[in-house]
C-alpha cells in the first residue's frame, strides 16, 4: 500500500517575458525558496530534489540538473531530472510524489522552469532531420492542422477558440503572477489579431515566458500534523504513445483517453464533471480547452466546445477551467505543467486568493506534450481519500 | 543593451544584460537499412513503403519497424503513387530560420494513394482554394538534381480530380 502524500508548500515566480534580473539558477532558487517558506521548511529538511524542464535545446544548456544542483540545495542528496516534452512539469510532480508514495523519501522538493528569453523555442521545435524537408514551424505549425481536424469533426463554431482566449485572459487579471495582464481583452481584440497558423490567431496562442514553480511534498504522518490545509494527492497518471503510426488519432489520442480512465479509477471518481470542482488544463492554443474536455472525459465526444459556449468552464461555471489564466497567460514551458498541478493544489487548500473557486475540495491538474503524445495528470483534494 | 556576440561590442554605456553565444553542433547521421533503401529509391523517383506484419498497414516513409506494434517489417516493399489526398492543413505566417519557404505557405498532411500513414509536406496552391479532401500530386525537382532526400519533391500541387470522400481519410486526421 502506497504512502498517502500531500503537497504542503507551493512557490512560484512572477512570470514575465524576460526575467533579466535573475540567472537560471536565480530563477529556480526564487520558486524553491518560496515553496520552502510556504511549507515552513529549511533546505536541510529536504530529502531529495526532482527537477524538470523542456528540451535542453531551448536554452542550449545541456544537463541543467548538474548546473542547478547547488542552487537547489542538491549537495549530497539524490537529484533527478525529468523530461517528457511539454508535459514535463506534470510528470516531474508525479515522479516526485512517487518518491514519497513509495516510502523512499519523507519529504521532497520538486522544481520546474524555463527561461524562454534565453531560448528560441520555435527553432528548437523545428529541427530538420537529414534527407528531409522541414515544414513544421514550431508547436503551432504542428497543432494547427489538428485543430482544423477537431473543428471538422465536432462541427464546433469557429469562434470557440476566441471565447477560450478571452476567458483565460480575463481570469489572468485576477492572478498577479500571470505574465499577460491584458486589461483591454475582448472578443474583437482576439478575433482581429493576426492569423499565425490558420486557424490559430496570435491571441489564441500562449506567450513566451520566464519562470519557475516549486512544490514541497510530504508523507502522511508529517503532513497530518500541519495546522494548515494541505493538498492530498488522490491519484496520479501518466501515458505516452508514438508521434506517428497508422490510424493514430492525433486529435483525440488513445493515450489521453486511457490516462483519464485510469486516473478516475484510481481516484474513485465515477462522474468527473460532477465530482471535480475545478481544473487546470494545459491549453497552449485556445482550442485545446474543448479538445481536452473531451480527452479528459469531462464531456462526450465532439461536445467539448459546448462547455466553452455555455460558460461551463468560466470562473462561475459548473466546471471552471484555468482560473489562474492558464498556459495562455503564462508559459515558461518546462514549468507550465507543474503550474497546472500547483494551481490545482492551491485551489483545494483554499489559497488561490483572487482566483479561488469557492469551496473547491477536489481539483484536476493536467499537462500534455510532444505531438499530443505525453499526458500527465493528478487529482488533489482538501480531504484524505 | 544586448551584446550580439561574444567578441564584445561598442556599447551605448548601458549594462550588458544578455550575451549571445552561438553553439555549433556537428554530428554523424546513420540512416539505417530501411531508411537507406527508401532514400536510394527516392533518388530514382520511386516512393517505397513497407507493410506492418501485424495489421497490414503501409508505412511511408518507413523506418523499418512499426511504432505501434514494436515489430520489424520484412523485406517486402510497396511502391506508392505520388498522388494523394489532403487530410488536413494549415496556412503558416510564422517564420522559422530552419524552414526555407516564403511566407505565407501551406503545410499539408497528405495521405498518398496506397499508404496508410500521412506525409507532412507543403502545397503550392491558392490560399483560398486549399481544403480537406483535395486531390494533389507531387511536383519533383528536375531529374538531374535528385538526391537521396525527400526534398526531391519540391511541393504538392492540386490536380483535376474530384475531392476524396471524408470517410476515406478521416481516421488519418
Ligand atoms: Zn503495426
Amino acid at each position: 500500500m502506497a504512502e498517502l502524500t500531500a503537497v504542503v508548500g507551493i512557490g512560484q515566480t512572477k512570470y514575465e517575458a524576460k526575467r533579466d534580473d535573475l540567472s537560471m539558477p536565480g530563477l529556480v532558487r526564487e520558486a524553491a525558496e518560496r515553496a520552502l517558506a510556504d511549507a515552513g521548511c529549511s533546505w536541510a529538511d529536504i530529502d531529495a530534489v526532482i527537477l524538470g524542464k523542456a528540451p535542453d535545446l531551448f536554452e542550449g544548456v545541456m544537463m541543467p540538473e548538474l548546473f542547478l544542483n547547488d542552487a537547489l540545495g542538491g549537495a549530497y542528496k539524490p537529484m533527478l531530472r525529468v523530461h517528457t516534452a511539454g508535459s514535463v512539469g506534470g510528470s516531474t510532480a508525479i515522479v516526485a510524489a512517487s518518491m514519497v508514495q513509495a516510502g523512499i523519501h519523507d519529504r521532497v522538493l520538486c522544481v520546474a522552469y524555463e527561461k524562454q528569453s534565453e531560448s528560441n523555442a520555435i527553432w528548437a521545435l523545428s529541427i530538420s532531420v537529414p534527407f528531409s524537408l522541414a515544414t513544421v514551424a514550431g508547436a503551432g505549425g504542428y497543432f494547427a492542422p489538428l485543430v482544423r481536424g477537431y473543428i471538422r469533426r465536432s462541427g464546433a463554431p469557429e469562434d470557440t477558440g476566441i471565447r477560450v482566449a478571452v476567458k483565460d485572459r480575463q481570469n489572468a487579471l485576477r492572478n498577479p503572477l500571470a505574465h499577460l495582464h491584458l486589461e483591454d481583452i475582448s472578443f474583437d481584440l482576439v478575433a482581429n489579431s493576426p492569423m499565425l497558423w490558420d486557424p490559430i490567431r496570435y491571441l489564441e496562442t500562449c506567450p513566451s515566458s520566464d519562470g519557475a514553480c516549486a512544490l514541497v511534498m510530504e508523507k502522511e504522518s508529517l503532513a497530518s500534523r500541519r495546522p494548515d490545509k494541505v493538498a492530498w494527492i488522490h491519484a496520479t497518471e501518466m501515458r505516452s504513445e508514438p508521434t506517428m503510426f497508422s490510424g493514430r488519432d492525433q486529435v483525440m489520442p488513445r493515450a489521453t483517453l486511457d490516462n483519464a480512465k485510469n486516473l478516475y479509477r484510481k481516484a474513485g471518481i465515477t462522474n468527473p464533471r460532477r465530482e471535480i470542482d475545478c481544473a487546470e488544463i494545459y491549453v497552449p492554443f485556445s482550442w485545446f480547452e474543448p479538445m481536452w474536455m473531451e480527452g479528459m472525459l469531462i464531456t462526450e465526444r465532439n461536445q467539448g466546445w459546448k462547455m466553452t459556449y455555455e460558460g461551463a468552464t468560466a470562473m462561475d461555471g459548473d466546471f471552471p477551467v484555468n482560473m489562474s489564466g492558464g498556459v495562455l497567460s503564462s508559459n515558461p514551458i518546462g514549468a507550465s505543467g507543474l503550474i497546472r498541478f500547483a494551481e490545482a493544489a492551491r485551489q483545494v487548500r483554499g489559497r488561490a486568493d483572487q482566483h479561488q473557486v469557492d469551496g473547491a475540495r477536489k481539483a484536476l491538474g493536467h499537462a500534455y506534450g510532444g505531438g499530443s503524445q505525453y499526458f500527465s495528470t493528478w487529482i488533489v483534494s482538501s480531504e484524505k481519500p | 543593451m544586448n551584446a550580439h556576440d561574444t567578441s564584445g561590442t561598442e556599447g551605448d554605456g548601458s549594462p550588458v544584460t544578455v550575451l549571445r553565444a552561438p553553439i555549433v553542433l556537428e554530428y554523424e547521421y546513420s540512416a539505417g537499412q530501411s531508411a537507406s533503401r527508401f532514400l536510394r529509391a527516392i533518388a530514382e523517383g520511386r516512393l517505397l513503403g513497407q507493410r506492418c506484419p501485424v495489421d497490414g498497414r503501409v508505412y511511408f516513409p518507413s523506418r523499418g519497424s512499426c511504432p505501434q506494434h514494436a515489430v520489424t517489417f520484412g523485406d517486402e516493399v510497396v511502391e506508392l503513387s505520388d498522388k494523394g489526398t489532403i487530410v488536413t492543413f494549415s496556412i503558416v505566417r510564422v517564420p522559422s530560420k530552419n524552414i526555407p519557404l516564403e511566407l505565407p505557405y501551406i503545410t499539408v498532411n497528405v495521405l498518398l494513394d496506397g499508404a496508410d500513414t500521412i506525409l507532412m509536406h507543403v502545397l503550392d496552391a491558392d490560399l483560398d482554394d486549399v481544403h480537406m479532401g483535395m486531390r494533389v500530386q507531387a511536383v519533383w525537382k528536375p531529374r538531374e538534381e535528385w538526391t537521396t532526400s525527400t526534398e526531391n519533391i519540391l511541393f504538392f500541387r492540386p490536380i483535376d480530380e474530384p475531392d476524396a470522400d471524408y470517410d476515406s481519410y478521416k481516421e488519418h486526421i
